[in-house]
């Protein structure tokens, strides 16, 4: 959906989206890491289960919530790709602890 | 880093970094915390990061201005903790907040919320499909990320910051497939003769027309006086429907949609502090009072920057030096008060083109269609709101008991205003006395490992 203009010179470094090896470069969000990578979902809602990007890109919304690291409804917007960062994007039931 | 501090900031953009500076200089030492990784808050954003020429050209001067503000905090020596939330405040102010996945507290003699504003909730049918977004979120990537929509874009709503974003998309080389403008047609001609001269040589007016004349040199298609936007699609969007000015329906294909009313403050934490708020009629948005020190109605809780009412960055950075005054005089400092004097004559400076602005971007009355979603994290529609409304009369609080409206994690961010709208028509009543929905602890989620931490007095990072 998006896609980065990159400047070639960028040293970058690798993330793992459910599994699979994405490119990611410093500064970086977890959210811009899966805006440009399909099927370009943070999740899906626990009520009607329906697929969610990331929207507002600044910690309003919450529809970025994806499990990072093993840590579940991680708002990605606010968090900054690290070198061997492991994204999930669970479909189905998330528990958003509150 | 000290553990002890007797003010704490709370935000590092241009209102928080401006206090932080302004106390450093009267040999204050405050904590700044921020929920990103960089300071310089959502205009600044990403002002310290690596960009190539193209992308620094293009986000222009005003961009550019941050790296030289951030710069300047960062030489302060002032404590800052980026990655930190605030979830709650106790009066007196013992505050709570995390890091790092732990949750710790601390108390302050005064605190300044710096928390800056939010682009206005634009509620239409298909908001929620993945591919719509805002357009603030789509420059947010521009600045961190040097990342611009794949496919030719299509922009829906109103203000300056569309046209902002348009002119730095297309010096990237990137492409709008139509700017469906949603300004009420004559807007502009209505507005801007009398604006331009009663502000004549105003550098903000100016340099907006210029801009104004060069985008539409571009040829972008910019269509006007646009209504009942709606995103379509099943799992994303797929095409997007609108009315145009002469009243046609129009459904063309489309893979990102962006959306923008403006911005409202942030008001969560000034709510649940329970702070007096006035309604705005010109900025269509509640606004913390604040008195000519930049103090809430609560003691001792400052407000500045666009939290305070919408202004812009610089305007923020006076208000912050206001309420980093005003703080130095609480703690028993009281600054020569022509400093104040000064900071409230370049507030004025800064605002003053403020109305004109306002006044031809007003935010959209439109009745909000049934089937739209209102509550993003419940799913709840507008129609929900409104058997809820009729089932039972009753203020925000009752519509949010009976349907879980603004329960879920986003606490009432994307769907308070909505519902206020609603209510407001059902019951023939202002906004100011319908009101805002009650917020309670914790201000964003807190995880059970998080309180935990705080339980075992185990300390922060
Ligand atoms: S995209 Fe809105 S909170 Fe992250």
């Amino acid at each position: 959906m998006f896609k980065q203009l990159t400047d070639p010179k960028e040293p970058g470094f690798q993330v793992f989206v459910d599994g699979m090896a994405v490119s990611a470069r410093p500064g970086d969000t977890v959210a811009a890491v899966l805006l440009r990578t399909p099927p370009h979902l943070a999740r899906h809602t626990p009520v009607r289960e329906s697929p969610r990007a990331p929207f507002c890109l600044m910690g309003v919304c919450f529809d970025c919530l994806a499990t990072v690291d093993d840590q579940t409804s991680v708002q990605t917007c606010l968090v900054e790709a690290r070198p061997g960062m492991r994204i999930e994007r669970p479909r189905g039931k998330l528990k958003v602890a509150q | 880093m000290k553990t002890e501090h007797d003010i704490l900031i709370v935000g590092a953009g241009p209102a928080g970094m401006a206090a932080a500076v302004q106390l450093a200089d009267l040999g204050f030492a405050p904590l700044v915390i921020d929920e990103q990784a960089m300071p310089g808050g959502q205009i600044w954003r990403a002002s310290e990061g690596p960009r190539s020429d193209a992308v620094r050209r293009a986000l222009g001067p005003e961009y550019a201005e941050g790296a030289d503000r951030v710069a300047r905090f960062r030489l302060s020596g002032v404590d800052y903790m980026p990655g930190t939330r605030l979830w709650h405040i106790e009066p007196g102010f013992q505050v709570f907040m995390s890091r790092d996945e732990t949750a710790f507290s601390r108390r302050y003699r005064a605190v300044l919320l710096a928390t800056g504003a939010q682009e206005r909730p634009v509620p239409v049918p298909g908001w929620t499909l993945p591919g719509v977004m805002t357009v603030g979120a789509a420059q947010i990537l521009l600045k961190t990320s040097a990342q611009i929509p794949e496919a030719p874009v299509w922009i829906a709503g109103s203000g300056p910051l569309p046209l902002l974003y348009m002119r730095q998309l297309l010096a990237l080389g990137g492409q709008v497939a139509g700017f469906l403008d949603t300004t009420p047609k004559g807007q502009a001609s209505r507005v801007l003769p009398h604006a331009m001269a009663a502000l004549r040589g105003r550098g903000d007016l100016i340099k907006g027309v210029k801009w104004l004349r060069q985008l539409r040199a571009t040829g972008l298609p910019w269509l006007r006086g646009v209504r009942d936007v709606q995103a379509l699609g099943q799992d994303r969007i797929e095409a997007v429907r609108y009315t145009a000015a002469d009243g046609r329906v129009h459904e063309q294909s489309a893979q990102v949609l962006l959306l923008h009313e403006g911005v409202v403050p942030s008001i969560h934490t000034t709510l649940a502090m329970n702070c007096e708020h006035d309604w705005s009629e010109a900025q269509g948005c509640f606004i913390p009072r604040t008195d000519e020190r930049g103090m809430t109605s609560v003691d001792g809780l400052f407000l500045a920057g666009d939290g305070a009412g919408i202004g812009g960055a610089l305007a923020a950075e006076e208000r912050g030096r206001i309420a980093a005054l005003g703080i130095a005089g609480r703690l028993g400092q009281d600054a020569p008060a022509a400093h104040l004097h000064a900071a409230h004559a370049g507030l004025a400076r800064r605002l003053a083109s403020r109305p004109v602005i306002d006044a031809l971007y007003p935010p959209s009355e439109a009745q909000i269609p049934d089937e739209t979603v209102i509550c993003r994290c419940e799913e709840l529609t507008a129609g929900d709101i409104r058997v809820a409304a009729r089932l039972h009369r009753g203020g925000p609080n009752q519509v949010k008991a009976y349907t879980r409206c603004g329960m879920g994690p986003c606490q009432g961010r994307q769907c308070g205003y909505s519902v206020n709208r609603i209510l407001s028509e059902e019951y023939g009543q202002s906004r100011a006395e319908t009101g805002f929905f009650r917020i309670r602890p914790p201000l964003k989620p807190v995880t059970l490992g998080e309180l935990a931490a705080l339980e075992e007095g185990r300390e922060a990072p």
